[in-house]
C-alpha cells in the first residue's frame, strides 16, 4: 500500500462532499432547493455522469507498490482496466487497428526484406485471421453493450425494490436511462479494450483510452482541490471585509487588487518556475517519479488556489455589505449577539448559495485551465497522465502523415463530457439558488 | 345615457398553470369620470390595468373583451396596439424613482411620446414638451428639459411621469398607485395636480389605489377587487355609506379615522429619556487636500421621554431622521448627548456594560421580509435573544417560545417553520414575539405596519395595544402615517429634518396643532377627505 | 473629477509598489540568484566559477538590499533591489538573462500583439452583444433556449480545441489561410484573420451569456415597462432604453481590460507564430528567463492599474448620476 498525498486529498474531498450532503439532510430549506435542482432532466443526468467521473477518480486514488520495474506503482483503476493498462505497444496505432501505424523494415521468413506495418502485441491477438476482425468487433460490441445495459438495469431494479424512487417529482426515468447508457458504454469500452486499442495508441505505444481515463483523476483534482483551497480565503476575507468595513475592508481590497494586478498566467508561471527549481534541486526527497509528479500536481492546485480566491471574495464582500444592513442582523445586535455569532449564524448561511455557485463554475473553469497551463509548460508534470499533456502532444501529431487524431479526440471527449456536465449542473443550481444572478 | 368610453367584459388573466389572477372582471367607464379600483395587495388590481394595456408578463394569458370607444383592444394587432399605448391610453406607474430611464434627459423622455404618437417634430416638439412640463407644475421647464431623473425630487419625477402620460392626449389615463411611494405632503400636491388636470381637460381616469382617503378625495365611482374578482361597483356616495359586501365594509371600517383619543398615562416613572441627542454622519473628504466636508446631522439635539406603559408616537416624513434616532437608542449607530434608560446612561457605555440592558430594550422592524434570517426556523429566531441574553432557564425556553407564539395569535406548532411560509401580517406577529421573548420594558416599533394591508394593519395595532395593557410595556412607535396615531399613541412627537418640532398628547397635536409643519402634515393626510365623505 | 482621478492614482500607486516588492521577494529572496544560475546552466557538472561568471554578467552578484562594501549613495544603489526593482519601477526594464534589451523588445513586440488582440476584442464584443440582444429579444422562446444550449456547449470546449481544430481544418485541409506566420509589411490580414475568427468563436459562449444576463436585468426594470406604455415596440425599447443602460456595466468592464490587450494572447500568438508579447512571455517562461518574466509582471500590473483608472473615467463620463453628482 502506498499513500500518495493527492490520494489523501481525493478522499478528503469526497468525504467533505458526503459531509455536505449529510448537512443538507438536516436543513429543510436547502433540501427543498436541491429537490428543485434534481427536478431538471439535464441536471440529474449531468449529476449521474459526474458521479461516474468521481468513481473513476476514486478507483485511481488507491495505490500500492509492485515488483514490476516498469510499473512500480499501480492503482485499483490500473488493475481493473486489465490489458488496457498493461498492453504497451511500441508506438502509434490507429483505433481498433491490429497493425502499427508505422512501417517497419524487417526480414521475412523467405529472406526478402520488406517494409510493412507490424502486428500489434496486444490487439486482435485472439483472431486467427485479419479478415475476421470486422465480424469480431460487431459480435463483441453487441455482447458488451448488452452486458453493460443489463447490469445497470438490474441495479436500477434493485434500487427500485428499495423504494428509493418514491419522490415522483424527480425524473428518475432520465437518471435510470443515463445510468444504463453510461454503463453500456463503459462495458463496451472495457470489453473492447481487452482485445483492441479502442482509441489507438500514442507515441510510446500507450493505450489512449487508458490515458484518457487516467486523466480524469488529474482533472477532477485540479478542479476540486483548487476550488476547495480558495474557499477559506474567499469566505473569511470576503465576509470580514463586508461585515467589518473600515480598515479590514481596505486591507482585503488592497490585497486582492494587488493579486489581480499581476497577470494571472505570469503569477502562476513565476510560482511554478520557482517550485520547479525547488523540486529539481531536491529530487532526493521523492522515491519515485510518480511521487514527484504528485507533489507537483498539489503545488499547481495550491498556486491556482492562492490566486483564484479574489473573484469569490469580491462577490462575498458585496453581499456581506448588503446583509449587514439587513434588519435581522440589526435585531441580532439588539439582542447583544457577538460579531462572530452574527457572521456564523446570519451571514454565512445566507451567502452559501453564492459559494456553491462559485464552486461549481470554478470547477469547470479550472479543468479547462489545466490544459492551457500544461501547454505553457507550467502545469502538471509532463509524465503525469493529463488531458492538458495529451493536447500538448497532439499538436505535433496533427502535422504527421498519416494524421494522428486520437490523442486529441480522447482528451477532447473526456474534458468536454466532464466540463459540460459540470456547466449544466451549475446552470440549474444557479437558476434555483439565485435566479436573478448575473454570471461572470 | 352617456355612452361608455371603456367597457371591460369578463376580463381574465391566467398563469400558464391555469391559476386565475384576475377572474371575470367586468366594468365600464363613462367619459370624464374617475373610476377607483381598490383592493389590497395581490387582489389583481394592478394586473387588470396592465391587461388593459396588453403589457402583461410573458407567462400570463389574457382573455375577455376590452372596448375603448369603438375599438376592441384585445383583437388589435401589436402594431395597432402601439398606437393605443401612449396615444389613447396613458399610464402612470407607482415608483417614479425607477420608472424613468436614468440615462436619458427627462425632456427627451417626454418627447419620445410625441415622436411616436403625434406629428410634432423639431423645435415644435420641444416647445410642446416644455408646455407639458409647465402644465404639470415643473418650474423653469425649459431649463429642466435637459435634467436627468436623479436631479429631480420624487414628486417632480412623478410630475414628469404625468406629463409623459398626457403627452399623447389620451382618452383614458390609468394611474396605478401614483402617490404611494411619496411623502404625505408631496402626495397631496401630486393629487391636487391630477384633480385639476382632470377638471381642466375632462380626463377619464382609472385610479388604482389601496388608500380609502384617496378614493374619498377623487373618485366618482369605486370598484372593489378581492382575490382577483371585482366584487362590487358603487357610486362614491353609496360606497362609503351603504356598501353591501362584508369585505367592502371591513375595508372601510379599517380605514376609518379614530376620533376618540387616549388620555395620557398618569404619573408613571420614566423608562427612557434623551437630552440633546445628536447623531451625525461624518462628511466625506473631498478635494486636493481631502478637506473634510461638514458632517450630515441626521438627529439634531433631541429631547424626548417615554413613560412606563405608555406609547409615544414619533411622526415624520421619510428622511427626517426618525429611523436613525431609533438606531441611536439601540446603540446601533454612535450618538452624542444623553440617553437615560432605566436610570442608566447609555452613551459612553461599552457593549459589555450594555448587554444586561439589552433585554429591556427591543425593536420591531418595518419590513416583514428583511427582519428575519430566512435560514432559521421561527422557533430559533424567537429563542435567539433568550439564548444570547440568557433570559429564563434553557430548558424552559422552548416552552416559552410556544407560549409567546400563542400570545401573538399564532400556533405553537409554527415554531418549526421558516419565515417565508408566513404572510406579512403573521411575520409581523413573529417579530413582536421575538421582541417580547426577552421581556423588555420598551419596544421601539419602527414603522411596523406600513408594509401591511389595512385590514392586517388593524389587527397588528390591536395586538400591540392588548400586549401593552397586559404587560405594561412601553412603545416608541415610529410612523409616517398620521391616521394610525390615535389608535395607538398616548402622546405624539412630530419630527422634521432632525428636530422635534412639536410634542404633546395625541389629542392636542392632532386636533389643535401649533406648529405650521404639523398643520401642513395634517392638512395633507388623505383620511381628512374620508371624514368629510362620512360626515 | 480631476481631483478624484488624482486621488485614485494615489490609492493605486502603492499597488505597483506591492507588486514590485512581491516579485523581488519571489525572484531574489525565496529563490537565490544561484538557483537561477543553476537552472540556466544545468544542474549537474556546473562549477562555482561558471555560476559566479553567469551572475556577474547579469548583475546578480550584488548584495540584495544593502551594499556594505560600497560607500555613500552606492551603498543603496549598488544592490540588486536598486538595480533591478527600483529601476523597473521607473520603467527601465533592463537586459534579459539572454542579453537582449527588454525595453526595445517590448516596444517592438507590442504592435503585433495589439494588431491581433484589438480586432479580436472589438469584433468579439460586437458579435457577443448582438447575439445577446437577439436572445433577450426572444427571451423564453425557442431561439433563446437554443442559444443557451449552444453557448453552454461552446463554453465547455477548451479554447485549445478551437485553435487546434480551426488551424487544422481551415488552414491545413482547406488552405483558406496560411497556417502560421506574420508579415508586418505584407498581407497582415491574411495571417491575422484566422486567429481573430477563432478567438471570437472561442469567446462567444461565455460572452453571450454574460451580456444576456446584463441586458435581461435591464429589460426587467420599470423604465422598460414605461417605454412600452408609451407605445414603443420591443425592438425600440431594446435599442433606446435597455441597450444604453446595459452598456454601462459592459462598457466599464471593457475599458478595464482594454490596456491589457497590449499584453497579447499567450496561446493565439504561440500557435500562429505571431511575434507579439504573448509569445514573448511563453518563450521567457520556457527558457526560464526571469528578467523578462519580472518585466512582464510589472508591465501587466501597470496596465491593470491604468485600466482601473480608465474604468473610473469611463463610468463618470457615461453615467449622468456620477457625472452630475455632487462629487
Amino acid at each position: 500500500m502506498l499513500v500518495l498525498w493527492s490520494d489523501v486529498v481525493v478522499w478528503l474531498l469526497v468525504l467533505s462532499l458526503v459531509g455536505f450532503g449529510w448537512q443538507l439532510k438536516r436543513d429543510a430549506l436547502a433540501r427543498e432547493r436541491w429537490r428543485l435542482v434534481a427536478q431538471s432532466h439535464t441536471a440529474l443526468a449531468s449529476s449521474v455522469i459526474l458521479l461516474w467521473f468521481v468513481l473513476i477518480a476514486l478507483a485511481d486514488s488507491i495505490h500500492w507498490r509492485t515488483d514490476d520495474p516498469y510499473r512500480p506503482v499501480v492503482s485499483v483503476l490500473d488493475v481493473a482496466l486489465g490489458k488496457m493498462a498493461t498492453g504497451q505497444e511500441k508506438s502509434y496505432s490507429a483505433p481498433f487497428a491490429i497493425e502499427s501505424l508505422w512501417k517497419e523494415t524487417r526480414q521475412t521468413e523467405d529472406g526478402s526484406v520488406i517494409r510493412a506495418p507490424v502486428a500489434l502485441k496486444y490487439a486482435g491477438t485472439h483472431l486467427n485471421d485479419a479478415s475476421e476482425q470486422a465480424t469480431d468487433i460487431v459480435q463483441q460490441s453487441i455482447f458488451w453493450l448488452v452486458v453493460g445495459a443489463g447490469l445497470a438495469a438490474i441495479l436500477v431494479m434493485l434500487l427500485a425494490r428499495l423504494r428509493l424512487f418514491k419522490d415522483t417529482d424527480i425524473p428518475w426515468r432520465t437518471a435510470a436511462l443515463t445510468l444504463v447508457s453510461l454503463s453500456a458504454l463503459s462495458a463496451w469500452l472495457w470489453g473492447m479494450g481487452q482485445s483492441y486499442h479502442v482509441l489507438g495508441t500514442g507515441k510510446v505505444g500507450q493505450d489512449v483510452l487508458y490515458e484518457t481515463l487516467k486523466g480524469v483523476r488529474t482533472g477532477m483534482l485540479i478542479g476540486g482541490l483548487t476550488t476547495l483551497l480558495t474557499l477559506p480565503f474567499a469566505i473569511s476575507l470576503g465576509i470580514a471585509a463586508g461585515y467589518f468595513k473600515g480598515w479590514v475592508d481596505d486591507a482585503v481590497q488592497y490585497t486582492y487588487t494587488t493579486l489581480n494586478a499581476v497577470p494571472g498566467v505570469l503569477l502562476i508561471a513565476s510560482a511554478m518556475l520557482l517550485a520547479q527549481l525547488y523540486l529539481a534541486q531536491h529530487a532526493e526527497l521523492f522515491a519515485s517519479e510518480q511521487e514527484r509528479a504528485d507533489v507537483r500536481l498539489l503545488l499547481v492546485c495550491l498556486v491556482l488556489g492562492l490566486t483564484g480566491w479574489t473573484g469569490l471574495a469580491r462577490i462575498l464582500r458585496a453581499e456581506s455589505l448588503k446583509l449587514r444592513e439587513m434588519e435581522y442582523v440589526k435585531a441580532a445586535k439588539a439582542f447583544g449577539v457577538s460579531d462572530g455569532k452574527i457572521i456564523g449564524r446570519h451571514l454565512l448561511p445566507n451567502v452559501g448559495h453564492l459559494v456553491l455557485i462559485a464552486v461549481v463554475l470554478d470547477f469547470s473553469g479550472l479543468v479547462l485551465a489545466e490544459a492551457v497551463l500544461s501547454y505553457v509548460g507550467i502545469g502538471v508534470d509532463p509524465t503525469m497522465p493529463s488531458w492538458g499533456n495529451m493536447i500538448n502532444l497532439a499538436r505535433q501529431e496533427l502535422n504527421r502523415e498519416p494524421v494522428v487524431w486520437w490523442n486529441l479526440f480522447g482528451a477532447f471527449a473526456g474534458m468536454f463530457t466532464l466540463v459540460l456536465s459540470a456547466n449544466l449542473l451549475a446552470d440549474r443550481i444557479q437558476q434555483v439558488f439565485n435566479p436573478r444572478a448575473t454570471r461572470s | 345615457m352617456p355612452t361608455s368610453l371603456l367597457a371591460v367584459e369578463k376580463l381574465s388573466v391566467q398563469l400558464t398553470d391555469e391559476r386565475k389572477l384576475v377572474d371575470d372582471v367586468s366594468f365600464s367607464m363613462q367619459k370624464g369620470e374617475v373610476f377607483a379600483l381598490v383592493g389590497e395587495s395581490g387582489s389583481g388590481k394592478s394586473l387588470t390595468a396592465l391587461a388593459l394595456m396588453r403589457l402583461l408578463p410573458g407567462n400570463m394569458k389574457l382573455s375577455g373583451r376590452v372596448s375603448l370607444a369603438e375599438s376592441d383592444l384585445l383583437s388589435l394587432s401589436e402594431a395597432q396596439m402601439r398606437q393605443v399605448r401612449g396615444g389613447r391610453i396613458g399610464m402612470i406607474f407607482q415608483e417614479p424613482m425607477t420608472a424613468l430611464n436614468p440615462l436619458m434627459r427627462v425632456g427627451d423622455q417626454i418627447a419620445e411620446v410625441l415622436q411616436l404618437q403625434t406629428a410634432l417634430r423639431g423645435s415644435a416638439q420641444r416647445q410642446r414638451v416644455i408646455e407639458l412640463m409647465e402644465e404639470v407644475g415643473i418650474p423653469d421647464a425649459s431649463e429642466r428639459y435637459n435634467w436627468y431623473p436623479h436631479q429631480l425630487s420624487g414628486g417632480q419625477k412623478q410630475r414628469i411621469m404625468i406629463a409623459m402620460a398626457l403627452a399623447g392626449e389620451p382618452e383614458l389615463l390609468i394611474a396605478d398607485e401614483p402617490t404611494t411611494a411619496l411623502d404625505v405632503t408631496i402626495q397631496a400636491q401630486v393629487l391636487e395636480l391630477l384633480l385639476s388636470l382632470q377638471q381642466k381637460r375632462g380626463l377619464t381616469i382609472l385610479f388604482i389605489t389601496h388608500d380609502m382617503g384617496l378614493v374619498a378625495q377623487l373618485a366618482h365611482r369605486v370598484g372593489v377587487m378581492y382575490k382577483g374578482k371585482l366584487i362590487e361597483v358603487l357610486a362614491i356616495e353609496q360606497f362609503f355609506k351603504s356598501a353591501h359586501h362584508p369585505y367592502t365594509r371591513r375595508l372601510i371600517a379599517n380605514a376609518l379615522p379614530v376620533t376618540e383619543f387616549r388620555s395620557p398615562v398618569a404619573h408613571s416613572e420614566t423608562v427612557l429619556s434623551t437630552e440633546a441627542l445628536t447623531v451625525s454622519f461624518a462628511g466625506r473628504r473631498k478635494g486636493w487636500l481631502l478637506r473634510k466636508q461638514p458632517d450630515t446631522i441626521a438627529v439634531n439635539g433631541i429631547d424626548l421621554h417615554v413613560n412606563k406603559g405608555e406609547t409615544l408616537a414619533l411622526v415624520g416624513e421619510s428622511g427626517c431622521g426618525k429611523t436613525t434616532l431609533a438606531q441611536a437608542l439601540l446603540k446601533l449607530v454612535p450618538a452624542k448627548g444623553r440617553i437615560s434608560f432605566l436610570n442608566h446612561a447609555l452613551i459612553g457605555m461599552s457593549e459589555r456594560e450594555m448587554r444586561p440592558l439589552r433585554k429591556h430594550l427591543q425593536v420591531v422592524f418595518q419590513d416583514p421580509y428583511g427582519a428575519f434570517n430566512p435560514r432559521m426556523t421561527v422557533g430559533k429566531l424567537i429563542r435567539e435573544g433568550m439564548d444570547s441574553l440568557n433570559v429564563g432557564e434553557p430548558s424552559n425556553r422552548d416552552a416559552r417560545v410556544a407560549e409567546l407564539l400563542s400570545l401573538v395569535g399564532l400556533e405553537p406548532a409554527h415554531a418549526g417553520r421558516y419565515p417565508h411560509e408566513f404572510s406579512g401580517g403573521q411575520r409581523q406577529r413573529i417579530g413582536i414575539a421575538r421582541a417580547l421573548a426577552v421581556e423588555p420594558s420598551l419596544i421601539i416599533c419602527d414603522e411596523p405596519t406600513s408594509a401591511l394591508d389595512v385590514t392586517v394593519r388593524g389587527q397588528i395595532l390591536t395586538l400591540l395595544d392588548e400586549l401593552q395593557q397586559r404587560m405594561g410595556v412601553s412603545y416608541l412607535f415610529i410612523t409616517h402615517d398620521l391616521s394610525i396615531v390615535p389608535r395607538i399613541a398616548h402622546r405624539v412627537a412630530v419630527m422634521q429634518a432632525g428636530n422635534i418640532v412639536e410634542t404633546g398628547t395625541t389629542e392636542e397635536v392632532l386636533t389643535s396643532p401649533k406648529e405650521a409643519y404639523t398643520q401642513r402634515l395634517l392638512a395633507s393626510a388623505p383620511h381628512r377627505y374620508l371624514q368629510q365623505r362620512l360626515a | 473629477m480631476t481631483t478624484y482621478i488624482i486621488r485614485r492614482l494615489l490609492w493605486l500607486l502603492p499597488i505597483l509598489l506591492m507588486v514590485n516588492l512581491l516579485t523581488f521577494t519571489l525572484f531574489f529572496v525565496v529563490n537565490s540568484p544561484d538557483d537561477m544560475a543553476r537552472a540556466q546552466l544545468g544542474n549537474k557538472h556546473v562549477t562555482d566559477a561558471a555560476i559566479a561568471a553567469w551572475k556577474a554578467a547579469r548583475g546578480y552578484d550584488l548584495p540584495l538590499l544593502w551594499n556594505s562594501e560600497a560607500s555613500g549613495w552606492s551603498m543603496l544603489s549598488q544592490t540588486i533591489f536598486w538595480q533591478k526593482s527600483v529601476q523597473l519601477m521607473l520603467f527601465d526594464f533592463g537586459v534579459s538573462d539572454a542579453g537582449r534589451a527588454i525595453g526595445a523588445d517590448l516596444a517592438q513586440r507590442a504592435w503585433p500583439s495589439l494588431w491581433l488582440a484589438l480586432p479580436s476584442f472589438v469584433l468579439g464584443l460586437l458579435v457577443n452583444i448582438a447575439l445577446a440582444l437577439l436572445l433577450v429579444m426572444f427571451r423564453g422562446q425557442w431561439l433563446d433556449k437554443l442559444g443557451l444550449v449552444i453557448t453552454v456547449i461552446i463554453m465547455s470546449i477548451s479554447g485549445l480545441f478551437f485553435i487546434i481544430g480551426g488551424q487544422y481544418v481551415m488552414a491545413k485541409l482547406w488552405h483558406w489561410f496560411p497556417i502560421s506566420g506574420y508579415e508586418p509589411d505584407g498581407d497582415l490580414w491574411r495571417f491575422l484573420l484566422l486567429p481573430i475568427v477563432l478567438g471570437v468563436i472561442a469567446g462567444v459562449g461565455a460572452g453571450v451569456r454574460w451580456y444576456r444576463s446584463i441586458l435581461l436585468e435591464e429589460a426587467d426594470k420599470d423604465f422598460a415597462r414605461t417605454a412600452r406604455a408609451k407605445g414603443m415596440s420591443q425592438w425600440q425599447v431594446m435599442r433606446k432604453h435597455v441597450l444604453p443602460n446595459g452598456m454601462l456595466p459592459i462598457l466599464t468592464g471593457v475599458v478595464a481590460v482594454l490596456p491589457l490587450l497590449f499584453m497579447g494572447s499567450l496561446i493565439m500568438e504561440s500557435f500562429f507564430g505571431i511575434p507579439g508579447l504573448g509569445s514573448y512571455t511563453i518563450d521567457a517562461i520556457n527558457s526560464q528567463d526571469f528578467a523578462i518574466v519580472r518585466a512582464m509582471v510589472y508591465l501587466g500590473a501597470v496596465l491593470y492599474v491604468f485600466g482601473l483608472i480608465l474604468t473610473d473615467i469611463a463610468y463618470a463620463w457615461a453615467d449622468p448620476r456620477v457625472r452630475l453628482g455632487d462629487d
